[in-house]
């Protein structure tokens, strides 16, 4: 009796989030996919079916194809750039150091930063006219001038240098607390069989903090493959659109140029790039929690 | 350690900390450096020159500039992230303790939720507010309230995550024996769990405050009033803007920046909690 109550009573409870995530997730994504494959391509909405032709449009558009160019470039190197600083900040840090919680700290305060502040600040860095080439020039490094984000062939890597600015602090601070999980008889077991550090690292630590790696990709990749503010306020679309993503594209297209079934079949794009990459890392996590 | 070279090792690794150190915080030391000048000194070619004479005048005028606008933020910060807390800890501790059939996929459900990227839902929002806010005596879209009902839904799976993972810790065997006693769901929460959830409620307000306090995207989009804007919209008008001076714009940033950057300072530690939430590790 008690227990029907309550069982009848945690459905109750749950209900309001449930509609609610149910309608602005599930029940706006199925109206954009609607509006995606209608005409509404002007400030007067025009429902009218459409079929895949915004889509077939979309990859037809030099744009889009330069934005799901930048994208894997920005994606590839983002997550290159994060892991491997990540990974090496965390292993110097294990490593008894005297002002650690400083050094952490400065590694991970930008995380709390927004993309907004973030990109501005990175805006005037890598101006070419001041920023870090002054700095460059004046420790006599001049030849490492460069015309950052003003210069069409490097400009998404300045981006992606804010990037790792921003982020790279998260993936230190998740292989920080996989290292700290590692027990010393471990170490020292590996020390006892002679292993040299570069081999303990190699063959005994780096592979125990694989689930890490997996874990800390998946979601910086899914971030990356969304990105918007952090390019917006830094650099826009950039010289010959040189650094967008979609994630501009579809605002412009949406907002400024009143586009919607095209914005609409830009943003069903995004959402299938990064449900390619967070579905099955949900199911994988959610799976073997119920096992452990 | 007797080893050959400790001590040259030692040094090296303190200057690749050193370099990092200096990385990231120089960011931090332009804008503070930068934003201490007065219009007259600041100049790109000294940026990274001490002002000769510190003033606060570029902040006084940032902060003339971005005051309704902090303003806005806290309105919306505030009632967004307490609501969202309190509908995320009855659902973890309805999720953690009282597994029905279906959780295990209503679940997973509502997690797709944190991750989707927002674009593919801001058209029907714009709809549905306009909509919405017409049946109302308040108006939705172009409103802090608006904005407000935006970060409480799409607050709901993270905070519900960081509750269910918080809950899952807690003892079944206290929950069993509230129950022997005679309490029901709603006992048992009021009266075993909710004394016990101080430390998820901070998790979750911290997380909460500064994701919705530097949220960008949705708060251009609901709202283009800039009376009405939130203080990351109204940076980045200042900073896209030709005519405001730079030391302005900078002084601007470290203001929109502070109260994130006051929360991670006093309580890093809780912050990053929520961080690893958000990669599914309890």
């Amino acid at each position: 009796m008690r227990i029907r109550r309550d069982r009848a009573l945690s459905a109750l409870i749950l209900l309001p989030s449930v509609v609610a995530v149910g309608v602005f997730v599930y029940g706006f994504i199925g109206w954009t996919v609607y509006v995606a494959m209608s005409n509404w391509n002007s400030f007067v909405p025009d429902l009218s079916f459409a079929g895949l032709r915004n889509f077939a449009d979309l990859f037809q558009t030099p744009r889009f194809q330069i934005d799901l160019g930048n994208t894997l470039a920005f994606t590839l190197t983002f997550l290159a750039g994060c892991l491997g600083i990540g990974l090496l900040l965390a292993v110097l840090l294990d490593r008894q150091i005297r002002g650690e919680a400083f050094f952490r700290n400065a590694f991970l305060f930008p995380m709390s930063i927004s993309f907004i502040v973030g990109g501005t600040v990175w805006q005037w860095l890598l101006n070419p006219s001041t920023g870090v080439n002054l700095l460059l020039e004046s420790a006599g490094l001049g030849v490492l001038k460069s015309p950052w984000y003003t210069e069409p062939r490097i400009a998404i890597y300045a981006v992606v240098i804010a990037a790792l600015w921003q982020m790279s602090g998260f993936t230190m601070a998740m292989y920080l607390a996989g290292l700290r999980g590692i027990s010393d008889e471990l170490r020292e077991a590996a020390r006892v069989d002679g292993a040299s550090d570069l081999q303990l690292y190699r063959h005994v630590i780096i592979p125990l903090l694989h689930p890490i790696t997996l874990s800390a990709a998946i979601v910086l990749g899914h971030i990356s493959l969304k990105i918007f503010d952090l390019v917006f306020a830094m650099t826009g679309s950039g010289p010959a659109f040189s650094t967008d993503v979609p994630g501009i594209f579809m605002f412009e297209t949406t907002f400024r140029g009143n586009r919607f079934a095209e914005g609409a079949a830009i943003s069903i794009i995004m959402l299938v790039m990064v449900a390619v990459v967070i579905i099955p890392y949900l199911i994988y996590s959610t799976r073997t929690e119920a096992e452990a | 350690m007797g080893r050959g070279r400790p001590r040259a090792t030692r040094v090296l690794l303190y200057a690749v900390l050193a370099f990092f150190a200096a990385f990231y915080l120089m960011p931090v030391y332009v804008l503070v450096n930068n934003g201490l000048k007065s219009f007259r000194e600041v100049s790109l070619s000294r940026m990274w020159a001490p002002p000769e004479q510190a003033t606060l005048e570029g902040f006084g005028k940032a902060l003339r500039e971005l005051a309704p606008n902090l303003r806005n933020s806290v309105v919306l910060v505030v009632p967004a992230a307490l609501v969202s807390a309190a509908l995320g800890s009855v659902n973890g501790y309805v999720l953690a303790k009282w597994k029905f059939a279906g959780a295990d996929i209503v679940f997973p459900l509502l997690l797709f939720g944190m991750f989707i990227p927002y674009q593919s839902v801001l058209i029907p929002l714009v709809q549905f507010l306009q909509w919405l806010g017409g049946l109302l005596p308040v108006p939705l879209y172009g409103s802090i309230t608006g904005l407000v009902l935006v970060h409480v839904v799409y607050g709901i799976p993270i905070t519900t995550l960081i509750f269910r993972n918080y809950y899952a810790t807690v003892p079944t065997e206290i929950v069993e024996a509230a129950r022997i006693d005679g309490a029901g769901l709603v006992g048992v929460y009021r009266n075993v769990i909710l004394p016990l959830s101080m430390p998820a409620f901070v998790v979750v307000m911290i997380w909460q405050v500064t994701q919705i306090w530097n949220e960008f995207l949705f708060a251009v989009i609901v709202t283009s009033n800039p009376a009405q804007q939130p203080v990351q919209v109204a940076l980045r008008n200042l900073a896209g803007s030709q005519i405001v001076e730079w030391n302005v714009q900078m002084a601007g940033a470290l203001l929109a920046a502070l109260p994130p950057l006051l929360v991670y300072v006093f309580l890093g530690r809780y912050f990053l909690r929520g961080l690893m939430a958000g990669a599914l590790k309890g």
